[in-house]
C-alpha cells in the first residue's frame, strides 16, 4: 500500500467522525459529572452548617461562655479562644522542630539516614489522632495528674511536625542548586546560605505549610479528648483544662438539649469557617509565589 | 584529519612589520595558580588527570574542550567547589600564589573568598535587591561599615559595568534586571569580596550576542585588577577574550600556549582537530 | 564530509585549476612568440578574463569561508588561498603582456633566435610547477627550494638587458624589436617573483612561518630598481 493509501485509510468516514464527537463529548460531560461530584460533599457541609447554624450565630456567640445546663443561651467564647490557644502552643511544638527536621532532610542529611526519617515521618502521619490522644495523656496526664492545655498543645504540636517537616522539606529542595553554589563561592559560611538565602526563598512555601499543618490539627477532637479535656469557663491557667471548639461541640452534639444542638452547629460553622480561612490565605500566598 | 607537518614554529605570526605584542598589559609576574600532577575523581570515576599548568596572574585564561573533557571539573577544582558532590578526591598540588588550597587544615570557605566564581546561569539572590545582592558577600561575611559598603557597592558595580545602569534603582529585585544585566550583576557580586581570581564557567552561553560582547569587554577590563580564568565552549569567544588558552580532552590537559598560537597553529594534532571543528 | 570540508576542498581545487590555466597562459603567450603566431597570442589575451573571474570567484569563496571563524590550518589555508590567487592573477596578467609584445615583434623581421627568453620562461614556469606541487603534496621543504632561484633568473634577465641594451645602442633600427624583447624578459622576471611568493605562502600554510622578506635575495643590494 503507498504511502497515500495509508493516509486514506486512516481519514475517518464521515460515519466514524460523527461518532467521535458524540464520543468525545459524552466524555466530557462525564468528567465534568464526576467533578461536580468531588465537590458536592463541600456544598453539602456547607449547606448544612450554614442551615443550621446560621441563625445561631450572633455577638453572644462569641464573647459569653456556655450557660450551666439548663438555661438557653450562652455562646462559645471559650471554645474559640482556647482552640486558638491550642493552635499556638502545637505551634510552638510543630513549627520549630518541624522546619528544622525539614532543613536537615533537604539540606544536610545523609541517604540512608532520610530514608528512615522520612519514613517514620510517614508513619507518623498515619498514626491515629485518638492514639496521640492517649499517648499524650500518658506522658502528661496521668505524671502531673490532670488535664492541662499544655497536654492538649503538646498533642496537636506533635500531630503537627511530620507535616511540616515534609512540607519544609519539599519546598527547600524546590529551591535550585544554583542558589547555593552561588552562596558557597563567595565564601559564605554553609549554615548562613541556608538560613539567609535558601530558608528565605522557600519562605512562602514554608508558611503555607505551617498553616496547611494548622488547619489540620484546628479540627482534632479525638487527641484533646484525654488531653485538654474542656472547660465550660475561662482557663486562667495553662495546667488547667481548657476549652476547645471542637470538643465542645462534640459534647453539645451528644447532649439532649435542643439549644446545646443549635449551639454545636454555629461552633461546627464557626470551625469550618476558621479552617476554609486558613485555605484561603493558603491559596492567596501561593498565588503571590507564582507570580512573582 | 589534515596532515599538518609539526614543523616546531617560531611564534612568528602574519605582518610583517617586526611586531611587538599589542596592548600587552602589565609585564608577566609569578604565576597566579601552579598546578602541578593534579587527578580528581569522583567515586571511582577519574574526571582529571595529571594536570600540570601553571596559569599566569593578571591575564585571562581560557579552557576550552568538547563536552565532557574535564573543563568544569578543573575549573571548580580551582576554587574547591567540587567539594559541593559528595565523594570526590584529589592528588597532587594546587597552589594559590604559592599557597596550597588543599592542604590540611585549609577552610574551603577562605579559599572561595580569594577565588570567586560566576556560574553559566546567573543566579541572583531572588529575596535581594540589587544593593543586597552585591553586598551580601560583603555582609554575610560580618562587614558592616555602612561607608564601607557603599563604597565597594558602587566599585563592584562600576568594575562590571552595571553602575550607570542601575544606580537610580538599587533597591529594585536583583531579579528584574535583563538576563545580560543580571549576569554583570552576579559578576559585581563576585567582585564585592575582592577575590584575587575569578573563574567565569561559560558565563555568556545563556546570553544574547549583544550582552555577550558587553561582558567580553567587561572581561577586558578586568584582567588589569584580577586573574580571569574562562572556561567556553565558543571557540572564537575564547581566541577573542583570552590570553592564554588551555586544551583539555578526556581529562587531561593537551596543550597549553599563548592563544594566538594555540589557534592559528597548535602544536599537537588533536588540538588542531578540535578547534578546526574536527571533533567535538 | 562535512559542509565545511567541502568547501574547504572546493577553495584548494579552485586554486589548483587557477594555477594550471595561468601556468598554460604563460607557456603559450611564449609558443606564441617562438612560432610568431598572432592567433595563439589572442587566444591568450581573450582567455585573460577566465583567470580574472577565477580570482574573484576565491576571494569570495575565501571570504564566506570567514564568516564561518575557521582557525588553525583552515585559516592559514584561507588566508594563503587569497594571495596566491593574486599572484596567480597577475601571472595571467604577464601572460597577456608577453602575448600583445609578440603580436607586435611578428610585424616585424625576428632579429636572432630565441635562446633565452624559452629558458627564462621554462625555469619561471618551473618554479610556479614546482610550489603548486608543493602545495598538493603538503611539502614545505620543496617550496623553500624554490625561493633561491629567482636569482638565476634575475640574473639571466640581467643579463639579457645588458645584451640588448648594448644592441640597442650599436643598431638603432632594432630598437622596437629589442624594447618589446626587454619587456618580455622583464615579465618573465616577474613571473618568477609571483611563482617566489606562492612558495612563501605555501610555506607560511604548512609550517607557520612567515618567510617573506626574511629570506634574503642577495641581489636586493645590487639592483634596488626591479
Amino acid at each position: 500500500m503507498s504511502e497515500a493509501d495509508t493516509i486514506a485509510a486512516c481519514r475517518p468516514s464521515l460515519r466514524q467522525q460523527k461518532q467521535r464527537r458524540v464520543t468525545s463529548l459524552a466524555v466530557t460531560w462525564l468528567m465534568g459529572a464526576s467533578a461536580l461530584l468531588v465537590m458536592t460533599p463541600l456544598f453539602l457541609v456547607l449547606y448544612f452548617l450554614i442551615r443550621e447554624g446560621a441563625s445561631s450565630i450572633d455577638w453572644n456567640f462569641f464573647t459569653q461562655l456556655p450557660k450551666p445546663t439548663g438555661e438557653t443561651g450562652g455562646g462559645m467564647a471559650n471554645a474559640i479562644v482556647g482552640t486558638l490557644v491550642l493552635l499556638a502552643m502545637g505551634a510552638v511544638i510543630g513549627v520549630p522542630v518541624g522546619v528544622m527536621g525539614g532543613v536537615y532532610l533537604a539540606e544536610y542529611g545523609a541517604e540512608t539516614a532520610n530514608y528512615w526519617i522520612r519514613f517514620t515521618a510517614d508513619v507518623l502521619n498515619g498514626i491515629p489522632s485518638i492514639v496521640w490522644g492517649m499517648v499524650v495523656y500518658a506522658m502528661l496526664v496521668l505524671p502531673f495528674k490532670g488535664f492541662s492545655a499544655y497536654a492538649g498543645g503538646v498533642a496537636l504540636g506533635l500531630m503537627m511536625i511530620p507535616l511540616v517537616m515534609r512540607t519544609t522539606e519539599e519546598v527547600l529542595l524546590l529551591v535550585p542548586q544554583s542558589y547555593r553554589e552561588a552562596g558557597l563561592a563567595l565564601g559564605i559560611a554553609r549554615w548562613k546560605i541556608i538560613t539567609v538565602i535558601v530558608i528565605k526563598t522557600a519562605l512562602k512555601g514554608i508558611i503555607t505549610g505551617i498553616l496547611v499543618a494548622l488547619a489540620r490539627v484546628a479540627g482534632e477532637t479525638a487527641p484533646l479528648l484525654f488531653t485538654a479535656l474542656g472547660n465550660n469557663f475561662w482557663s486562667h491557667n495553662l495546667s488547667q483544662p481548657i476549652a476547645a471548639l471542637p470538643l465542645q461541640i462534640f459534647t453539645y452534639a451528644m447532649s439532649a438539649s435542643d439549644d446545646w444542638h443549635r449551639q454545636a452547629w454555629a461552633g461546627a460553622l464557626v470551625l469550618m469557617l476558621m479552617i476554609l480561612s486558613i485555605n484561603i490565605l493558603v491559596r492567596l500566598l501561593s498565588r503571590g509565589k507564582s507570580a512573582s | 584529519m589534515p596532515d599538518v607537518s609539526i614543523a616546531p614554529p617560531p611564534a612568528a605570526t602574519r605582518p610583517s612589520a617586526p611586531v611587538a605584542t599589542p596592548k600587552s598589559p602589565a609585564p608577566e609576574e609569578s604565576p597566579a595558580f601552579d598546578i602541578r600532577g593534579f587527578s580528581l575523581w569522583y567515586g571511582a570515576r577519574q574526571a582529571l588527570n595529571d594536570v600540570t599548568i601553571k596559569i599566569p596572574a593578571r591575564r585571562v585564561t581560557a579552557i576550552i574542550g568538547p563536552s565532557g573533557c574535564g573543563k568544569s571539573t578543573f575549573l571548580r577544582a580551582l576554587n574547591r567547589m567540587h567539594e559541593v558532590t559528595p565523594g570526590t578526591r584529589i592528588e597532587g598540588s594546587l597552589k594559590l600564589f604559592g599557597d596550597d588550597l588543599y592542604g590540611p587544615g585549609v577552610d574551603p570557605a577562605s579559599v572561595r573568598r580569594r577565588v570567586g566564581m560566576v556560574f553559566q546561569k546567573s543566579n541572583p539572590f531572588p529575596t535581594m535587591s540589587i544593593e543586597e545582592n552585591v553586598l551580601v558577600g560583603l555582609r554575610l561575611n560580618g562587614v558592616r561599615d555602612r561607608v564601607f559598603l557603599r563604597e565597594r557597592l558602587e566599585e563592584s558595580l562600576r568594575l562590571s559595568a552595571l553602575w550607570d545602569e542601575v544606580k537610580e534603582h538599587l533597591h529594585r529585585p536583583g531579579v528584574s534586571l535583563s538576563g545580560g544585566q543580571q549576569q554583570r550583576l552576579c559578576i559585581a557580586r563576585a567582585l564585592a569580596v575582592q577575590p584575587e581570581v575569578l573563574l567565569m564557567d561559560e558565563p555568556c552561553s545563556a546570553l544574547d550576542p549583544i550582552a555577550t560582547a558587553r561582558i567580553e569587554e567587561l572581561i577586558q577590563l578586568l584582567r588589569e585588577k584580577f586573574t580571569v580564568v574562562i572556561v567556553t565552549h565558543n571557540m572564537q569567544q575564547a581566541a577573542r577574550s583570552s590570553d592564554r588558552t588551555a586544551f583539555f580532552y578526556l581529562g587531561r590537559l593537551i596543550e597549553f600556549g599563548d592563544t594566538r598560537n594555540l589557534f592559528t597553529n597548535p602544536s599537537n594534532p588533536q588540538t588542531e582537530a578540535y578547534v578546526s571543528g574536527r571533533f567535538g | 564530509m562535512t559542509h565545511y570540508a567541502e568547501e574547504l576542498e572546493g577553495l584548494k581545487e579552485t586554486l589548483l585549476s587557477m594555477a594550471s590555466q595561468a601556468e598554460s597562459a604563460v607557456a603559450k603567450s611564449i609558443r606564441a612568440l617562438v612560432e610568431r603566431d598572432d592567433m595563439i597570442a589572442r587566444q591568450v589575451i581573450d582567455a585573460d578574463n577566465e583567470l580574472d573571474e577565477l580570482e574573484v570567484k576565491i576571494d569570495d569563496a575565501a571570504i564566506h569561508l570567514l564568516a564561518k571563524a575557521p582557525l588553525a590550518t583552515d585559516l592559514r589555508l584561507t588566508a594563503v588561498a587569497m594571495k596566491i590567487s593574486q599572484n596567480l592573477e597577475r601571472i595571467g596578467d604577464s601572460a597577456v603582456t608577453i602575448a600583445r609584445r609578440s603580436i607586435d615583434l611578428g610585424t616585424e623581421p625576428q632579429l636572432k633566435p630565441y635562446v633565452d627568453i624559452p629558458r627564462m620562461c621554462s625555469m619561471s614556469l618551473e618554479m610556479l610547477r614546482d610550489a603548486i606541487t608543493a602545495f598538493i603534496n603538503r611539502d614545505p621543504e620543496k617550496a623553500r627550494r624554490v625561493i633561491p632561484r629567482d636569482i638565476d633568473v634575475d640574473n639571466l634577465n640581467r643579463q639579457l638587458h645588458r645584451e640588448l641594451a648594448s644592441f640597442m645602442v650599436e643598431r638603432p633600427p632594432t630598437i622596437s624589436r629589442c624594447l618589446n624583447l626587454m619587456t618580455i624578459s622583464k615579465t618573465l622576471e616577474r613571473i618568477a617573483d609571483h611563482a617566489t611568493n606562492v612558495a612563501e605562502e605555501v610555506v607560511y600554510l604548512y609550517e607557520a612561518v612567515d618567510i617573506r622578506h626574511s629570506v634574503h635575495k642577495s641581489n636586493e643590494a645590487e639592483n634596488p630598481n626591479r
